[in-house]
């Protein structure tokens, strides 16, 4: 029994209703009790969609479970088929469904329709939502492909050439709610088409059953996101030869590498490398003088293992930020996550609690967190200017714009993104440091306080800083000097600053921190 | 009693489950701690359906069953002991503790009243637990409520003393006003259940007059009068009608006069119709159409028919005690059609062919139908609103009029042809 006051994720069939609502011409019979209905909304609402997910619930209570559930099950099936007209009907169960077997999937097979139905099996208890979405994906590819892929050669990633075609891919892994796809698929067969290579399917966002028996017809599939398509591109590959690529294309680097991986599995030769350096703003941003003060910025870094992973490079490589922390809730991939953490010499933090999250934020006192929208209330409890990169889904991370995370036009708004709330910090640094001059206005106040739209939530933040200057640990206290010397530390480092000065005061024995004591642990500190 | 007409219709259903009102529930008792004996589902339904991202470490929680919880049950027992264990030492000010059963916990049968049992003994005089069930294969949305008071009131003191009982949650604000209402009237030993602090229960008694602030508390009701209490037959506070019978009917339980009730309530009556007004000229004449959901669909009706001249095309409801309605129904206009239960698919079938002004929804159905040119209004908004009482008549009335002010705004021709 694990005790969660808030989830990253939600349960494995809500990622089967991610992969299925993505999808058209496709219905999902949940056998499921009321209550779970309320994953409807995480797509009306969050997502804006002016369509119900095409799920129907078994809404099973109490009372039928003395009964014939199985009979209600079949009733469910058989008006879900007559209304909707699915091509392929996908079956599953909820947690408690699973508890109380009726098996819907063999039911619905056992009822003679005559289209395909993918049993989902998505344990409830032991998997979570980005699992269910894997796992689902692939059960539709396999159940839709399984017969094809017996009488089909294996599919060669150079036979374009001989097919006298342009060379063609599949972008799989793109879902609803899943972050930035929508602009991510757009953006990145903007960059294939520019070299010359077609889309055969994007799936599951978008596409329908048969676009997925027609998968073959591409020459290789781009992986988008390993946490949703890497199960799929691994069965195309043993059982269709089908090669695919496993660049994350966000950040500069990473998406001339994948350009790079995609032309040499293709073996098609790449003519403007030269070029590619300069299709982004973020290089030339990232090298201009006004972002010298980027330099070593401390970043805190928290999401699901893709974009985490392609944020710390990113950090590292591209912005000259130091990684001071990086973690995932996606316990699939915390083995490439833990290797991202190593390279930077840091430990990985794999977990599904934010509060743990939150206490490593607070120990490693970053300058700027890319995290998920949990993170970002943290970040603002601690008055960390923050960015969101990740999952979970919230209406903020479904804009209007155009906004990608992938591509070019992906590292423009990367760029922006981070930056933006760092020059916000600064702001709000210069606030505090002109805020005794006779021209301040009191009340005035930066993004901390303006994007604040609860004002229970601004109090707790205007209460930990407040806090700061009068806090003392263990025995040792803040003389007035040191406490005044102490609020002219930059905001941002503030934390830190007293930590390590505590710290020093008591390794020393000193009873008392003055302005010298604070000066004395700054050389010591370097 | 009027004639209404009353259907009963199954099939799938969209509608939240009751852990949704812990939501409200762990607001208004601060001292109160919600822990859900269930899965991740139940997690994600309450983090989704509050609509908001926490901001600080919530009152509300899940203790999630594994695969090695379901294998042996008491294995549970002890996991789930150590989970409160956990959470007592990280939140020792939490003063009760409920422990809510969910679907999941209900179809493996943990026994969540023995657990409670044994964890009262041992935090005696410290926290104080009990135990209901939230289930969605027993409960709908409000019913939640329902079952966490119910819990309580074996808790309850007894008391001879002459009181009156509001019992339904309520906004703190219109808590106030009620009882300021209710002291200018005459009645001064006022108290509510549930109260702001959970240890402060109400006493009870053979003297205590309970008066419903909410319609979906059968359970509760029943217990009460078995412990005495005696129930006041009234409307529900929603609109000025259903407000100002609801004081008469208390009144009338405590012999006051009637002329005193009126001499009250009549400023404050005419100040909340002539506020009403400006809306009533929006909804005048719309086609209204109420899915099921909480419960306080056909006194939403009531109101938005007698007080703001809506038209009724089809009132859903998920449950119907028709003791408790009667007062309700008996004010509702003949042939009402009120449906209780629910086949989504059909029921948007009938929303469609009615061609409605305007759909009370859960917020899963809300922009479907917005993008099909059908104005709605999401049902949650009336749990988490203040819309009790003759002072909130016309923001309960607002609440319906911006949606259909808003499309008349954003459809102008002005606009569109900008």
């Amino acid at each position: 029994m694990e005790l969660t006051l808030w989830t990253y994720e939600g349960p494995p069939h809500v990622g089967a209703m991610r992969v299925a609502s993505s999808m058209k011409d496709i219905h999902y019979v949940l056998h499921a009790p009321q209550g779970d209905t309320y994953a409807d909304l995480l797509f009306t609402m969050i997502e804006r969609r002016g369509k119900r997910p095409p799920v129907t619930y078994t809404t099973f209570q109490a009372r039928d479970l003395g009964g014939d559930t199985a009979e209600l099950v079949k009733r469910n099936i058989t008006e879900a088929v007559e209304r909707f007209k699915p091509k392929t009907l996908l079956v599953g169960e909820s947690c408690t469904a699973e508890l109380i077997q009726d098996q819907p999937g063999a039911l619905a097979k056992g009822m003679g329709f005559d289209i395909p139905i993918v049993n989902l099996e998505l344990p409830a208890y032991s998997k979570k939502e980005n699992w269910g979405a894997s796992e689902t994906l692939y059960q539709i590819i396999r159940t839709l492909l399984k017969d094809k892929v017996n009488e089909i050669e294996k599919v060669n990633p150079q036979r374009w050439k001989s097919l006298g075609r342009r060379p063609k891919v599949n972008i799989l892994g793109p879902t609803l709610l899943g972050f930035r796809c929508r602009d991510d698929v757009i953006e990145i067969q903007r960059i294939l088409s520019e070299q010359g290579i077609d889309t055969n399917v994007v799936a599951p966002l978008g596409s329908n059953p048969d676009d997925i028996a027609r998968l073959t017809d591409a020459d290789i599939n781009i992986c988008l996101y390993h946490e949703i398509a890497e199960t799929s591109c691994d069965w195309l590959k043993r059982n269709c030869g089908m090669e695919y690529t496993t660049t994350i294309p966000i950040g500069i680097k990473n998406t001339i590498n994948f350009i790079n991986e995609v032309h040499e599995k293709l073996d098609l030769p790449l003519t403007n490398q030269e070029e590619l350096e300069h299709k982004s703003k973020l290089p030339w941003y990232s090298k201009s003088v006004d972002s010298n003060y980027l330099t070593g910025k401390r970043v805190f870094i928290f999401g699901d293992g893709t974009h985490a992973i392609a944020a710390a490079k990113i950090a590292k490589d591209e912005l000259g930020f130091e990684v001071v922390g990086l973690g995932t809730y996606s316990r699939e991939m915390a083995r490439q996550v833990r290797a991202a953490a190593k390279d930077l010499n840091i430990e990985a933090l794999i977990t599904n609690s934010y509060l743990e999250v939150e206490d490593a934020m607070k120990k490693a006192s970053p300058e700027l967190v890319l995290g998920t929208q949990m993170e970002r209330h943290s970040a603002k409890r601690l008055g960390i200017p923050c960015s969101v990169i990740s999952t979970p889904m919230h209406v903020q991370d479904v804009p209007a714009r155009y906004s990608p995370q992938m591509g070019w036009e992906g590292a423009n708004v990367i760029f922006d993104d981070w930056v933006h709330p760092l020059m916000m910090g600064l702001e709000e640094h210069l606030i505090d440091m002109f805020k005794h001059d006779f021209e301040f206005v009191d009340g005035h106040q930066s993004h901390l306080g303006h994007t604040a739209t609860k004002g229970p939530e601004n109090k707790e933040d205007q209460k930990t800083r407040s806090n700061i200057s009068i806090q003392k640990k263990g025995n040792v206290i803040w003389t007035d000097s040191g406490r005044a010397e102490l609020t002219k530390v930059p905001f941002f480092v503030r934390g830190k600053v007293k930590s390590n000065t505590e710290k020093y005061a008591l390794s020393k024995g000193l009873p008392e921190i003055s302005d010298e004591t604070l000066y004395d642990a700054k050389a010591y500190f370097g | 009693m009027s004639k209404v007409d009353l259907n009963k219709e199954t099939g799938p259903r969209e509608v939240f489950c009751g852990l949704t009102s812990i939501v409200w529930l762990h607001r208004r008792m601060p001292d109160a701690f919600f822990l859900v004996v269930g899965s991740r589902t139940c997690a994600h339904l309450i983090q989704s359906a509050a609509g908001v991202m926490i901001f600080a470490e919530p009152r509300f929680g899940t203790a999630i069953l594994e695969e090695k919880d379901l294998a042996g049950l008491a294995d549970a027992h002890e996991e789930l002991d150590r989970v409160v264990n956990d959470l007592i030492s990280r939140r020792p000010e939490i003063k009760t503790l409920f422990l809510v059963g969910s679907c999941p916990s209900e179809v493996i049968k943990l026994d969540l009243a023995t657990v409670a049992e044994k964890l009262n003994s041992r935090f005696l005089g410290q926290v104080r637990f009990v135990n209901y069930s939230g289930s969605g294969i027993e409960t709908t949305f409000t019913q939640g409520e329902d079952g966490a008071l119910k819990a309580l009131v074996p808790l309850m003191e007894s008391t001879d003393d002459e009181k009156l009982l509001l019992v339904g949650t309520l906004a703190n604000n219109v808590e106030d006003r009620f009882k300021k209402i209710f002291n200018n009237i005459g009645i001064t030993n006022v108290e509510s259940f549930p109260p702001r602090q959970s240890t402060e229960l109400p006493k009870i008694g053979k003297n205590t007059k309970v008066l419903l602030a909410q319609p979906y508390l059968s359970d509760t009701v029943r217990d009460l009068k078995h412990h005495g209490c005696e129930i006041i037959q009234a409307p529900f506070p929603l609109g000025v009608e259903g407000s100002t019978k609801w004081v008469l009917a208390a009144a009338a339980a405590f012999k006051i006069n009637e002329l005193k009730v009126h001499e009250v309530i009549a400023p404050l009556a005419n100040r909340a119709r002539q506020a009403i007004e400006k809306h009533k000229e929006i909804l005048r004449g719309k086609k209204l159409f109420l899915l099921p959901e909480s419960q306080l669909e056909i006194s939403l009706a009531r109101f938005l028919h007698n007080e703001c001249e809506m038209e009724l095309i089809e009132v859903g409801t998920p449950y119907l005690n028709r003791d408790l309605m009667e007062e309700e129904l008996n004010l509702l206009p003949d042939d009402t059609k009120i449906v209780e239960g629910q086949h989504v698919e059909k029921q948007l079938d009938r929303v469609r062919a009615s061609n409605p002004d305007l759909v009370v929804c859960g917020m899963g159905l809300a922009n479907p139908l917005e993008a099909e040119g059908i104005s709605t209004k999401w049902s949650i908004e009336m749990v988490f609103s203040p819309i009790h009482g003759i002072d909130q008549a016309a923001d309960l009335a607002g609440l319906f009029s911006r949606p259909l002010k808003r499309n008349q705004i954003l459809t102008s021709k002005s606009l569109a042809t900008h």
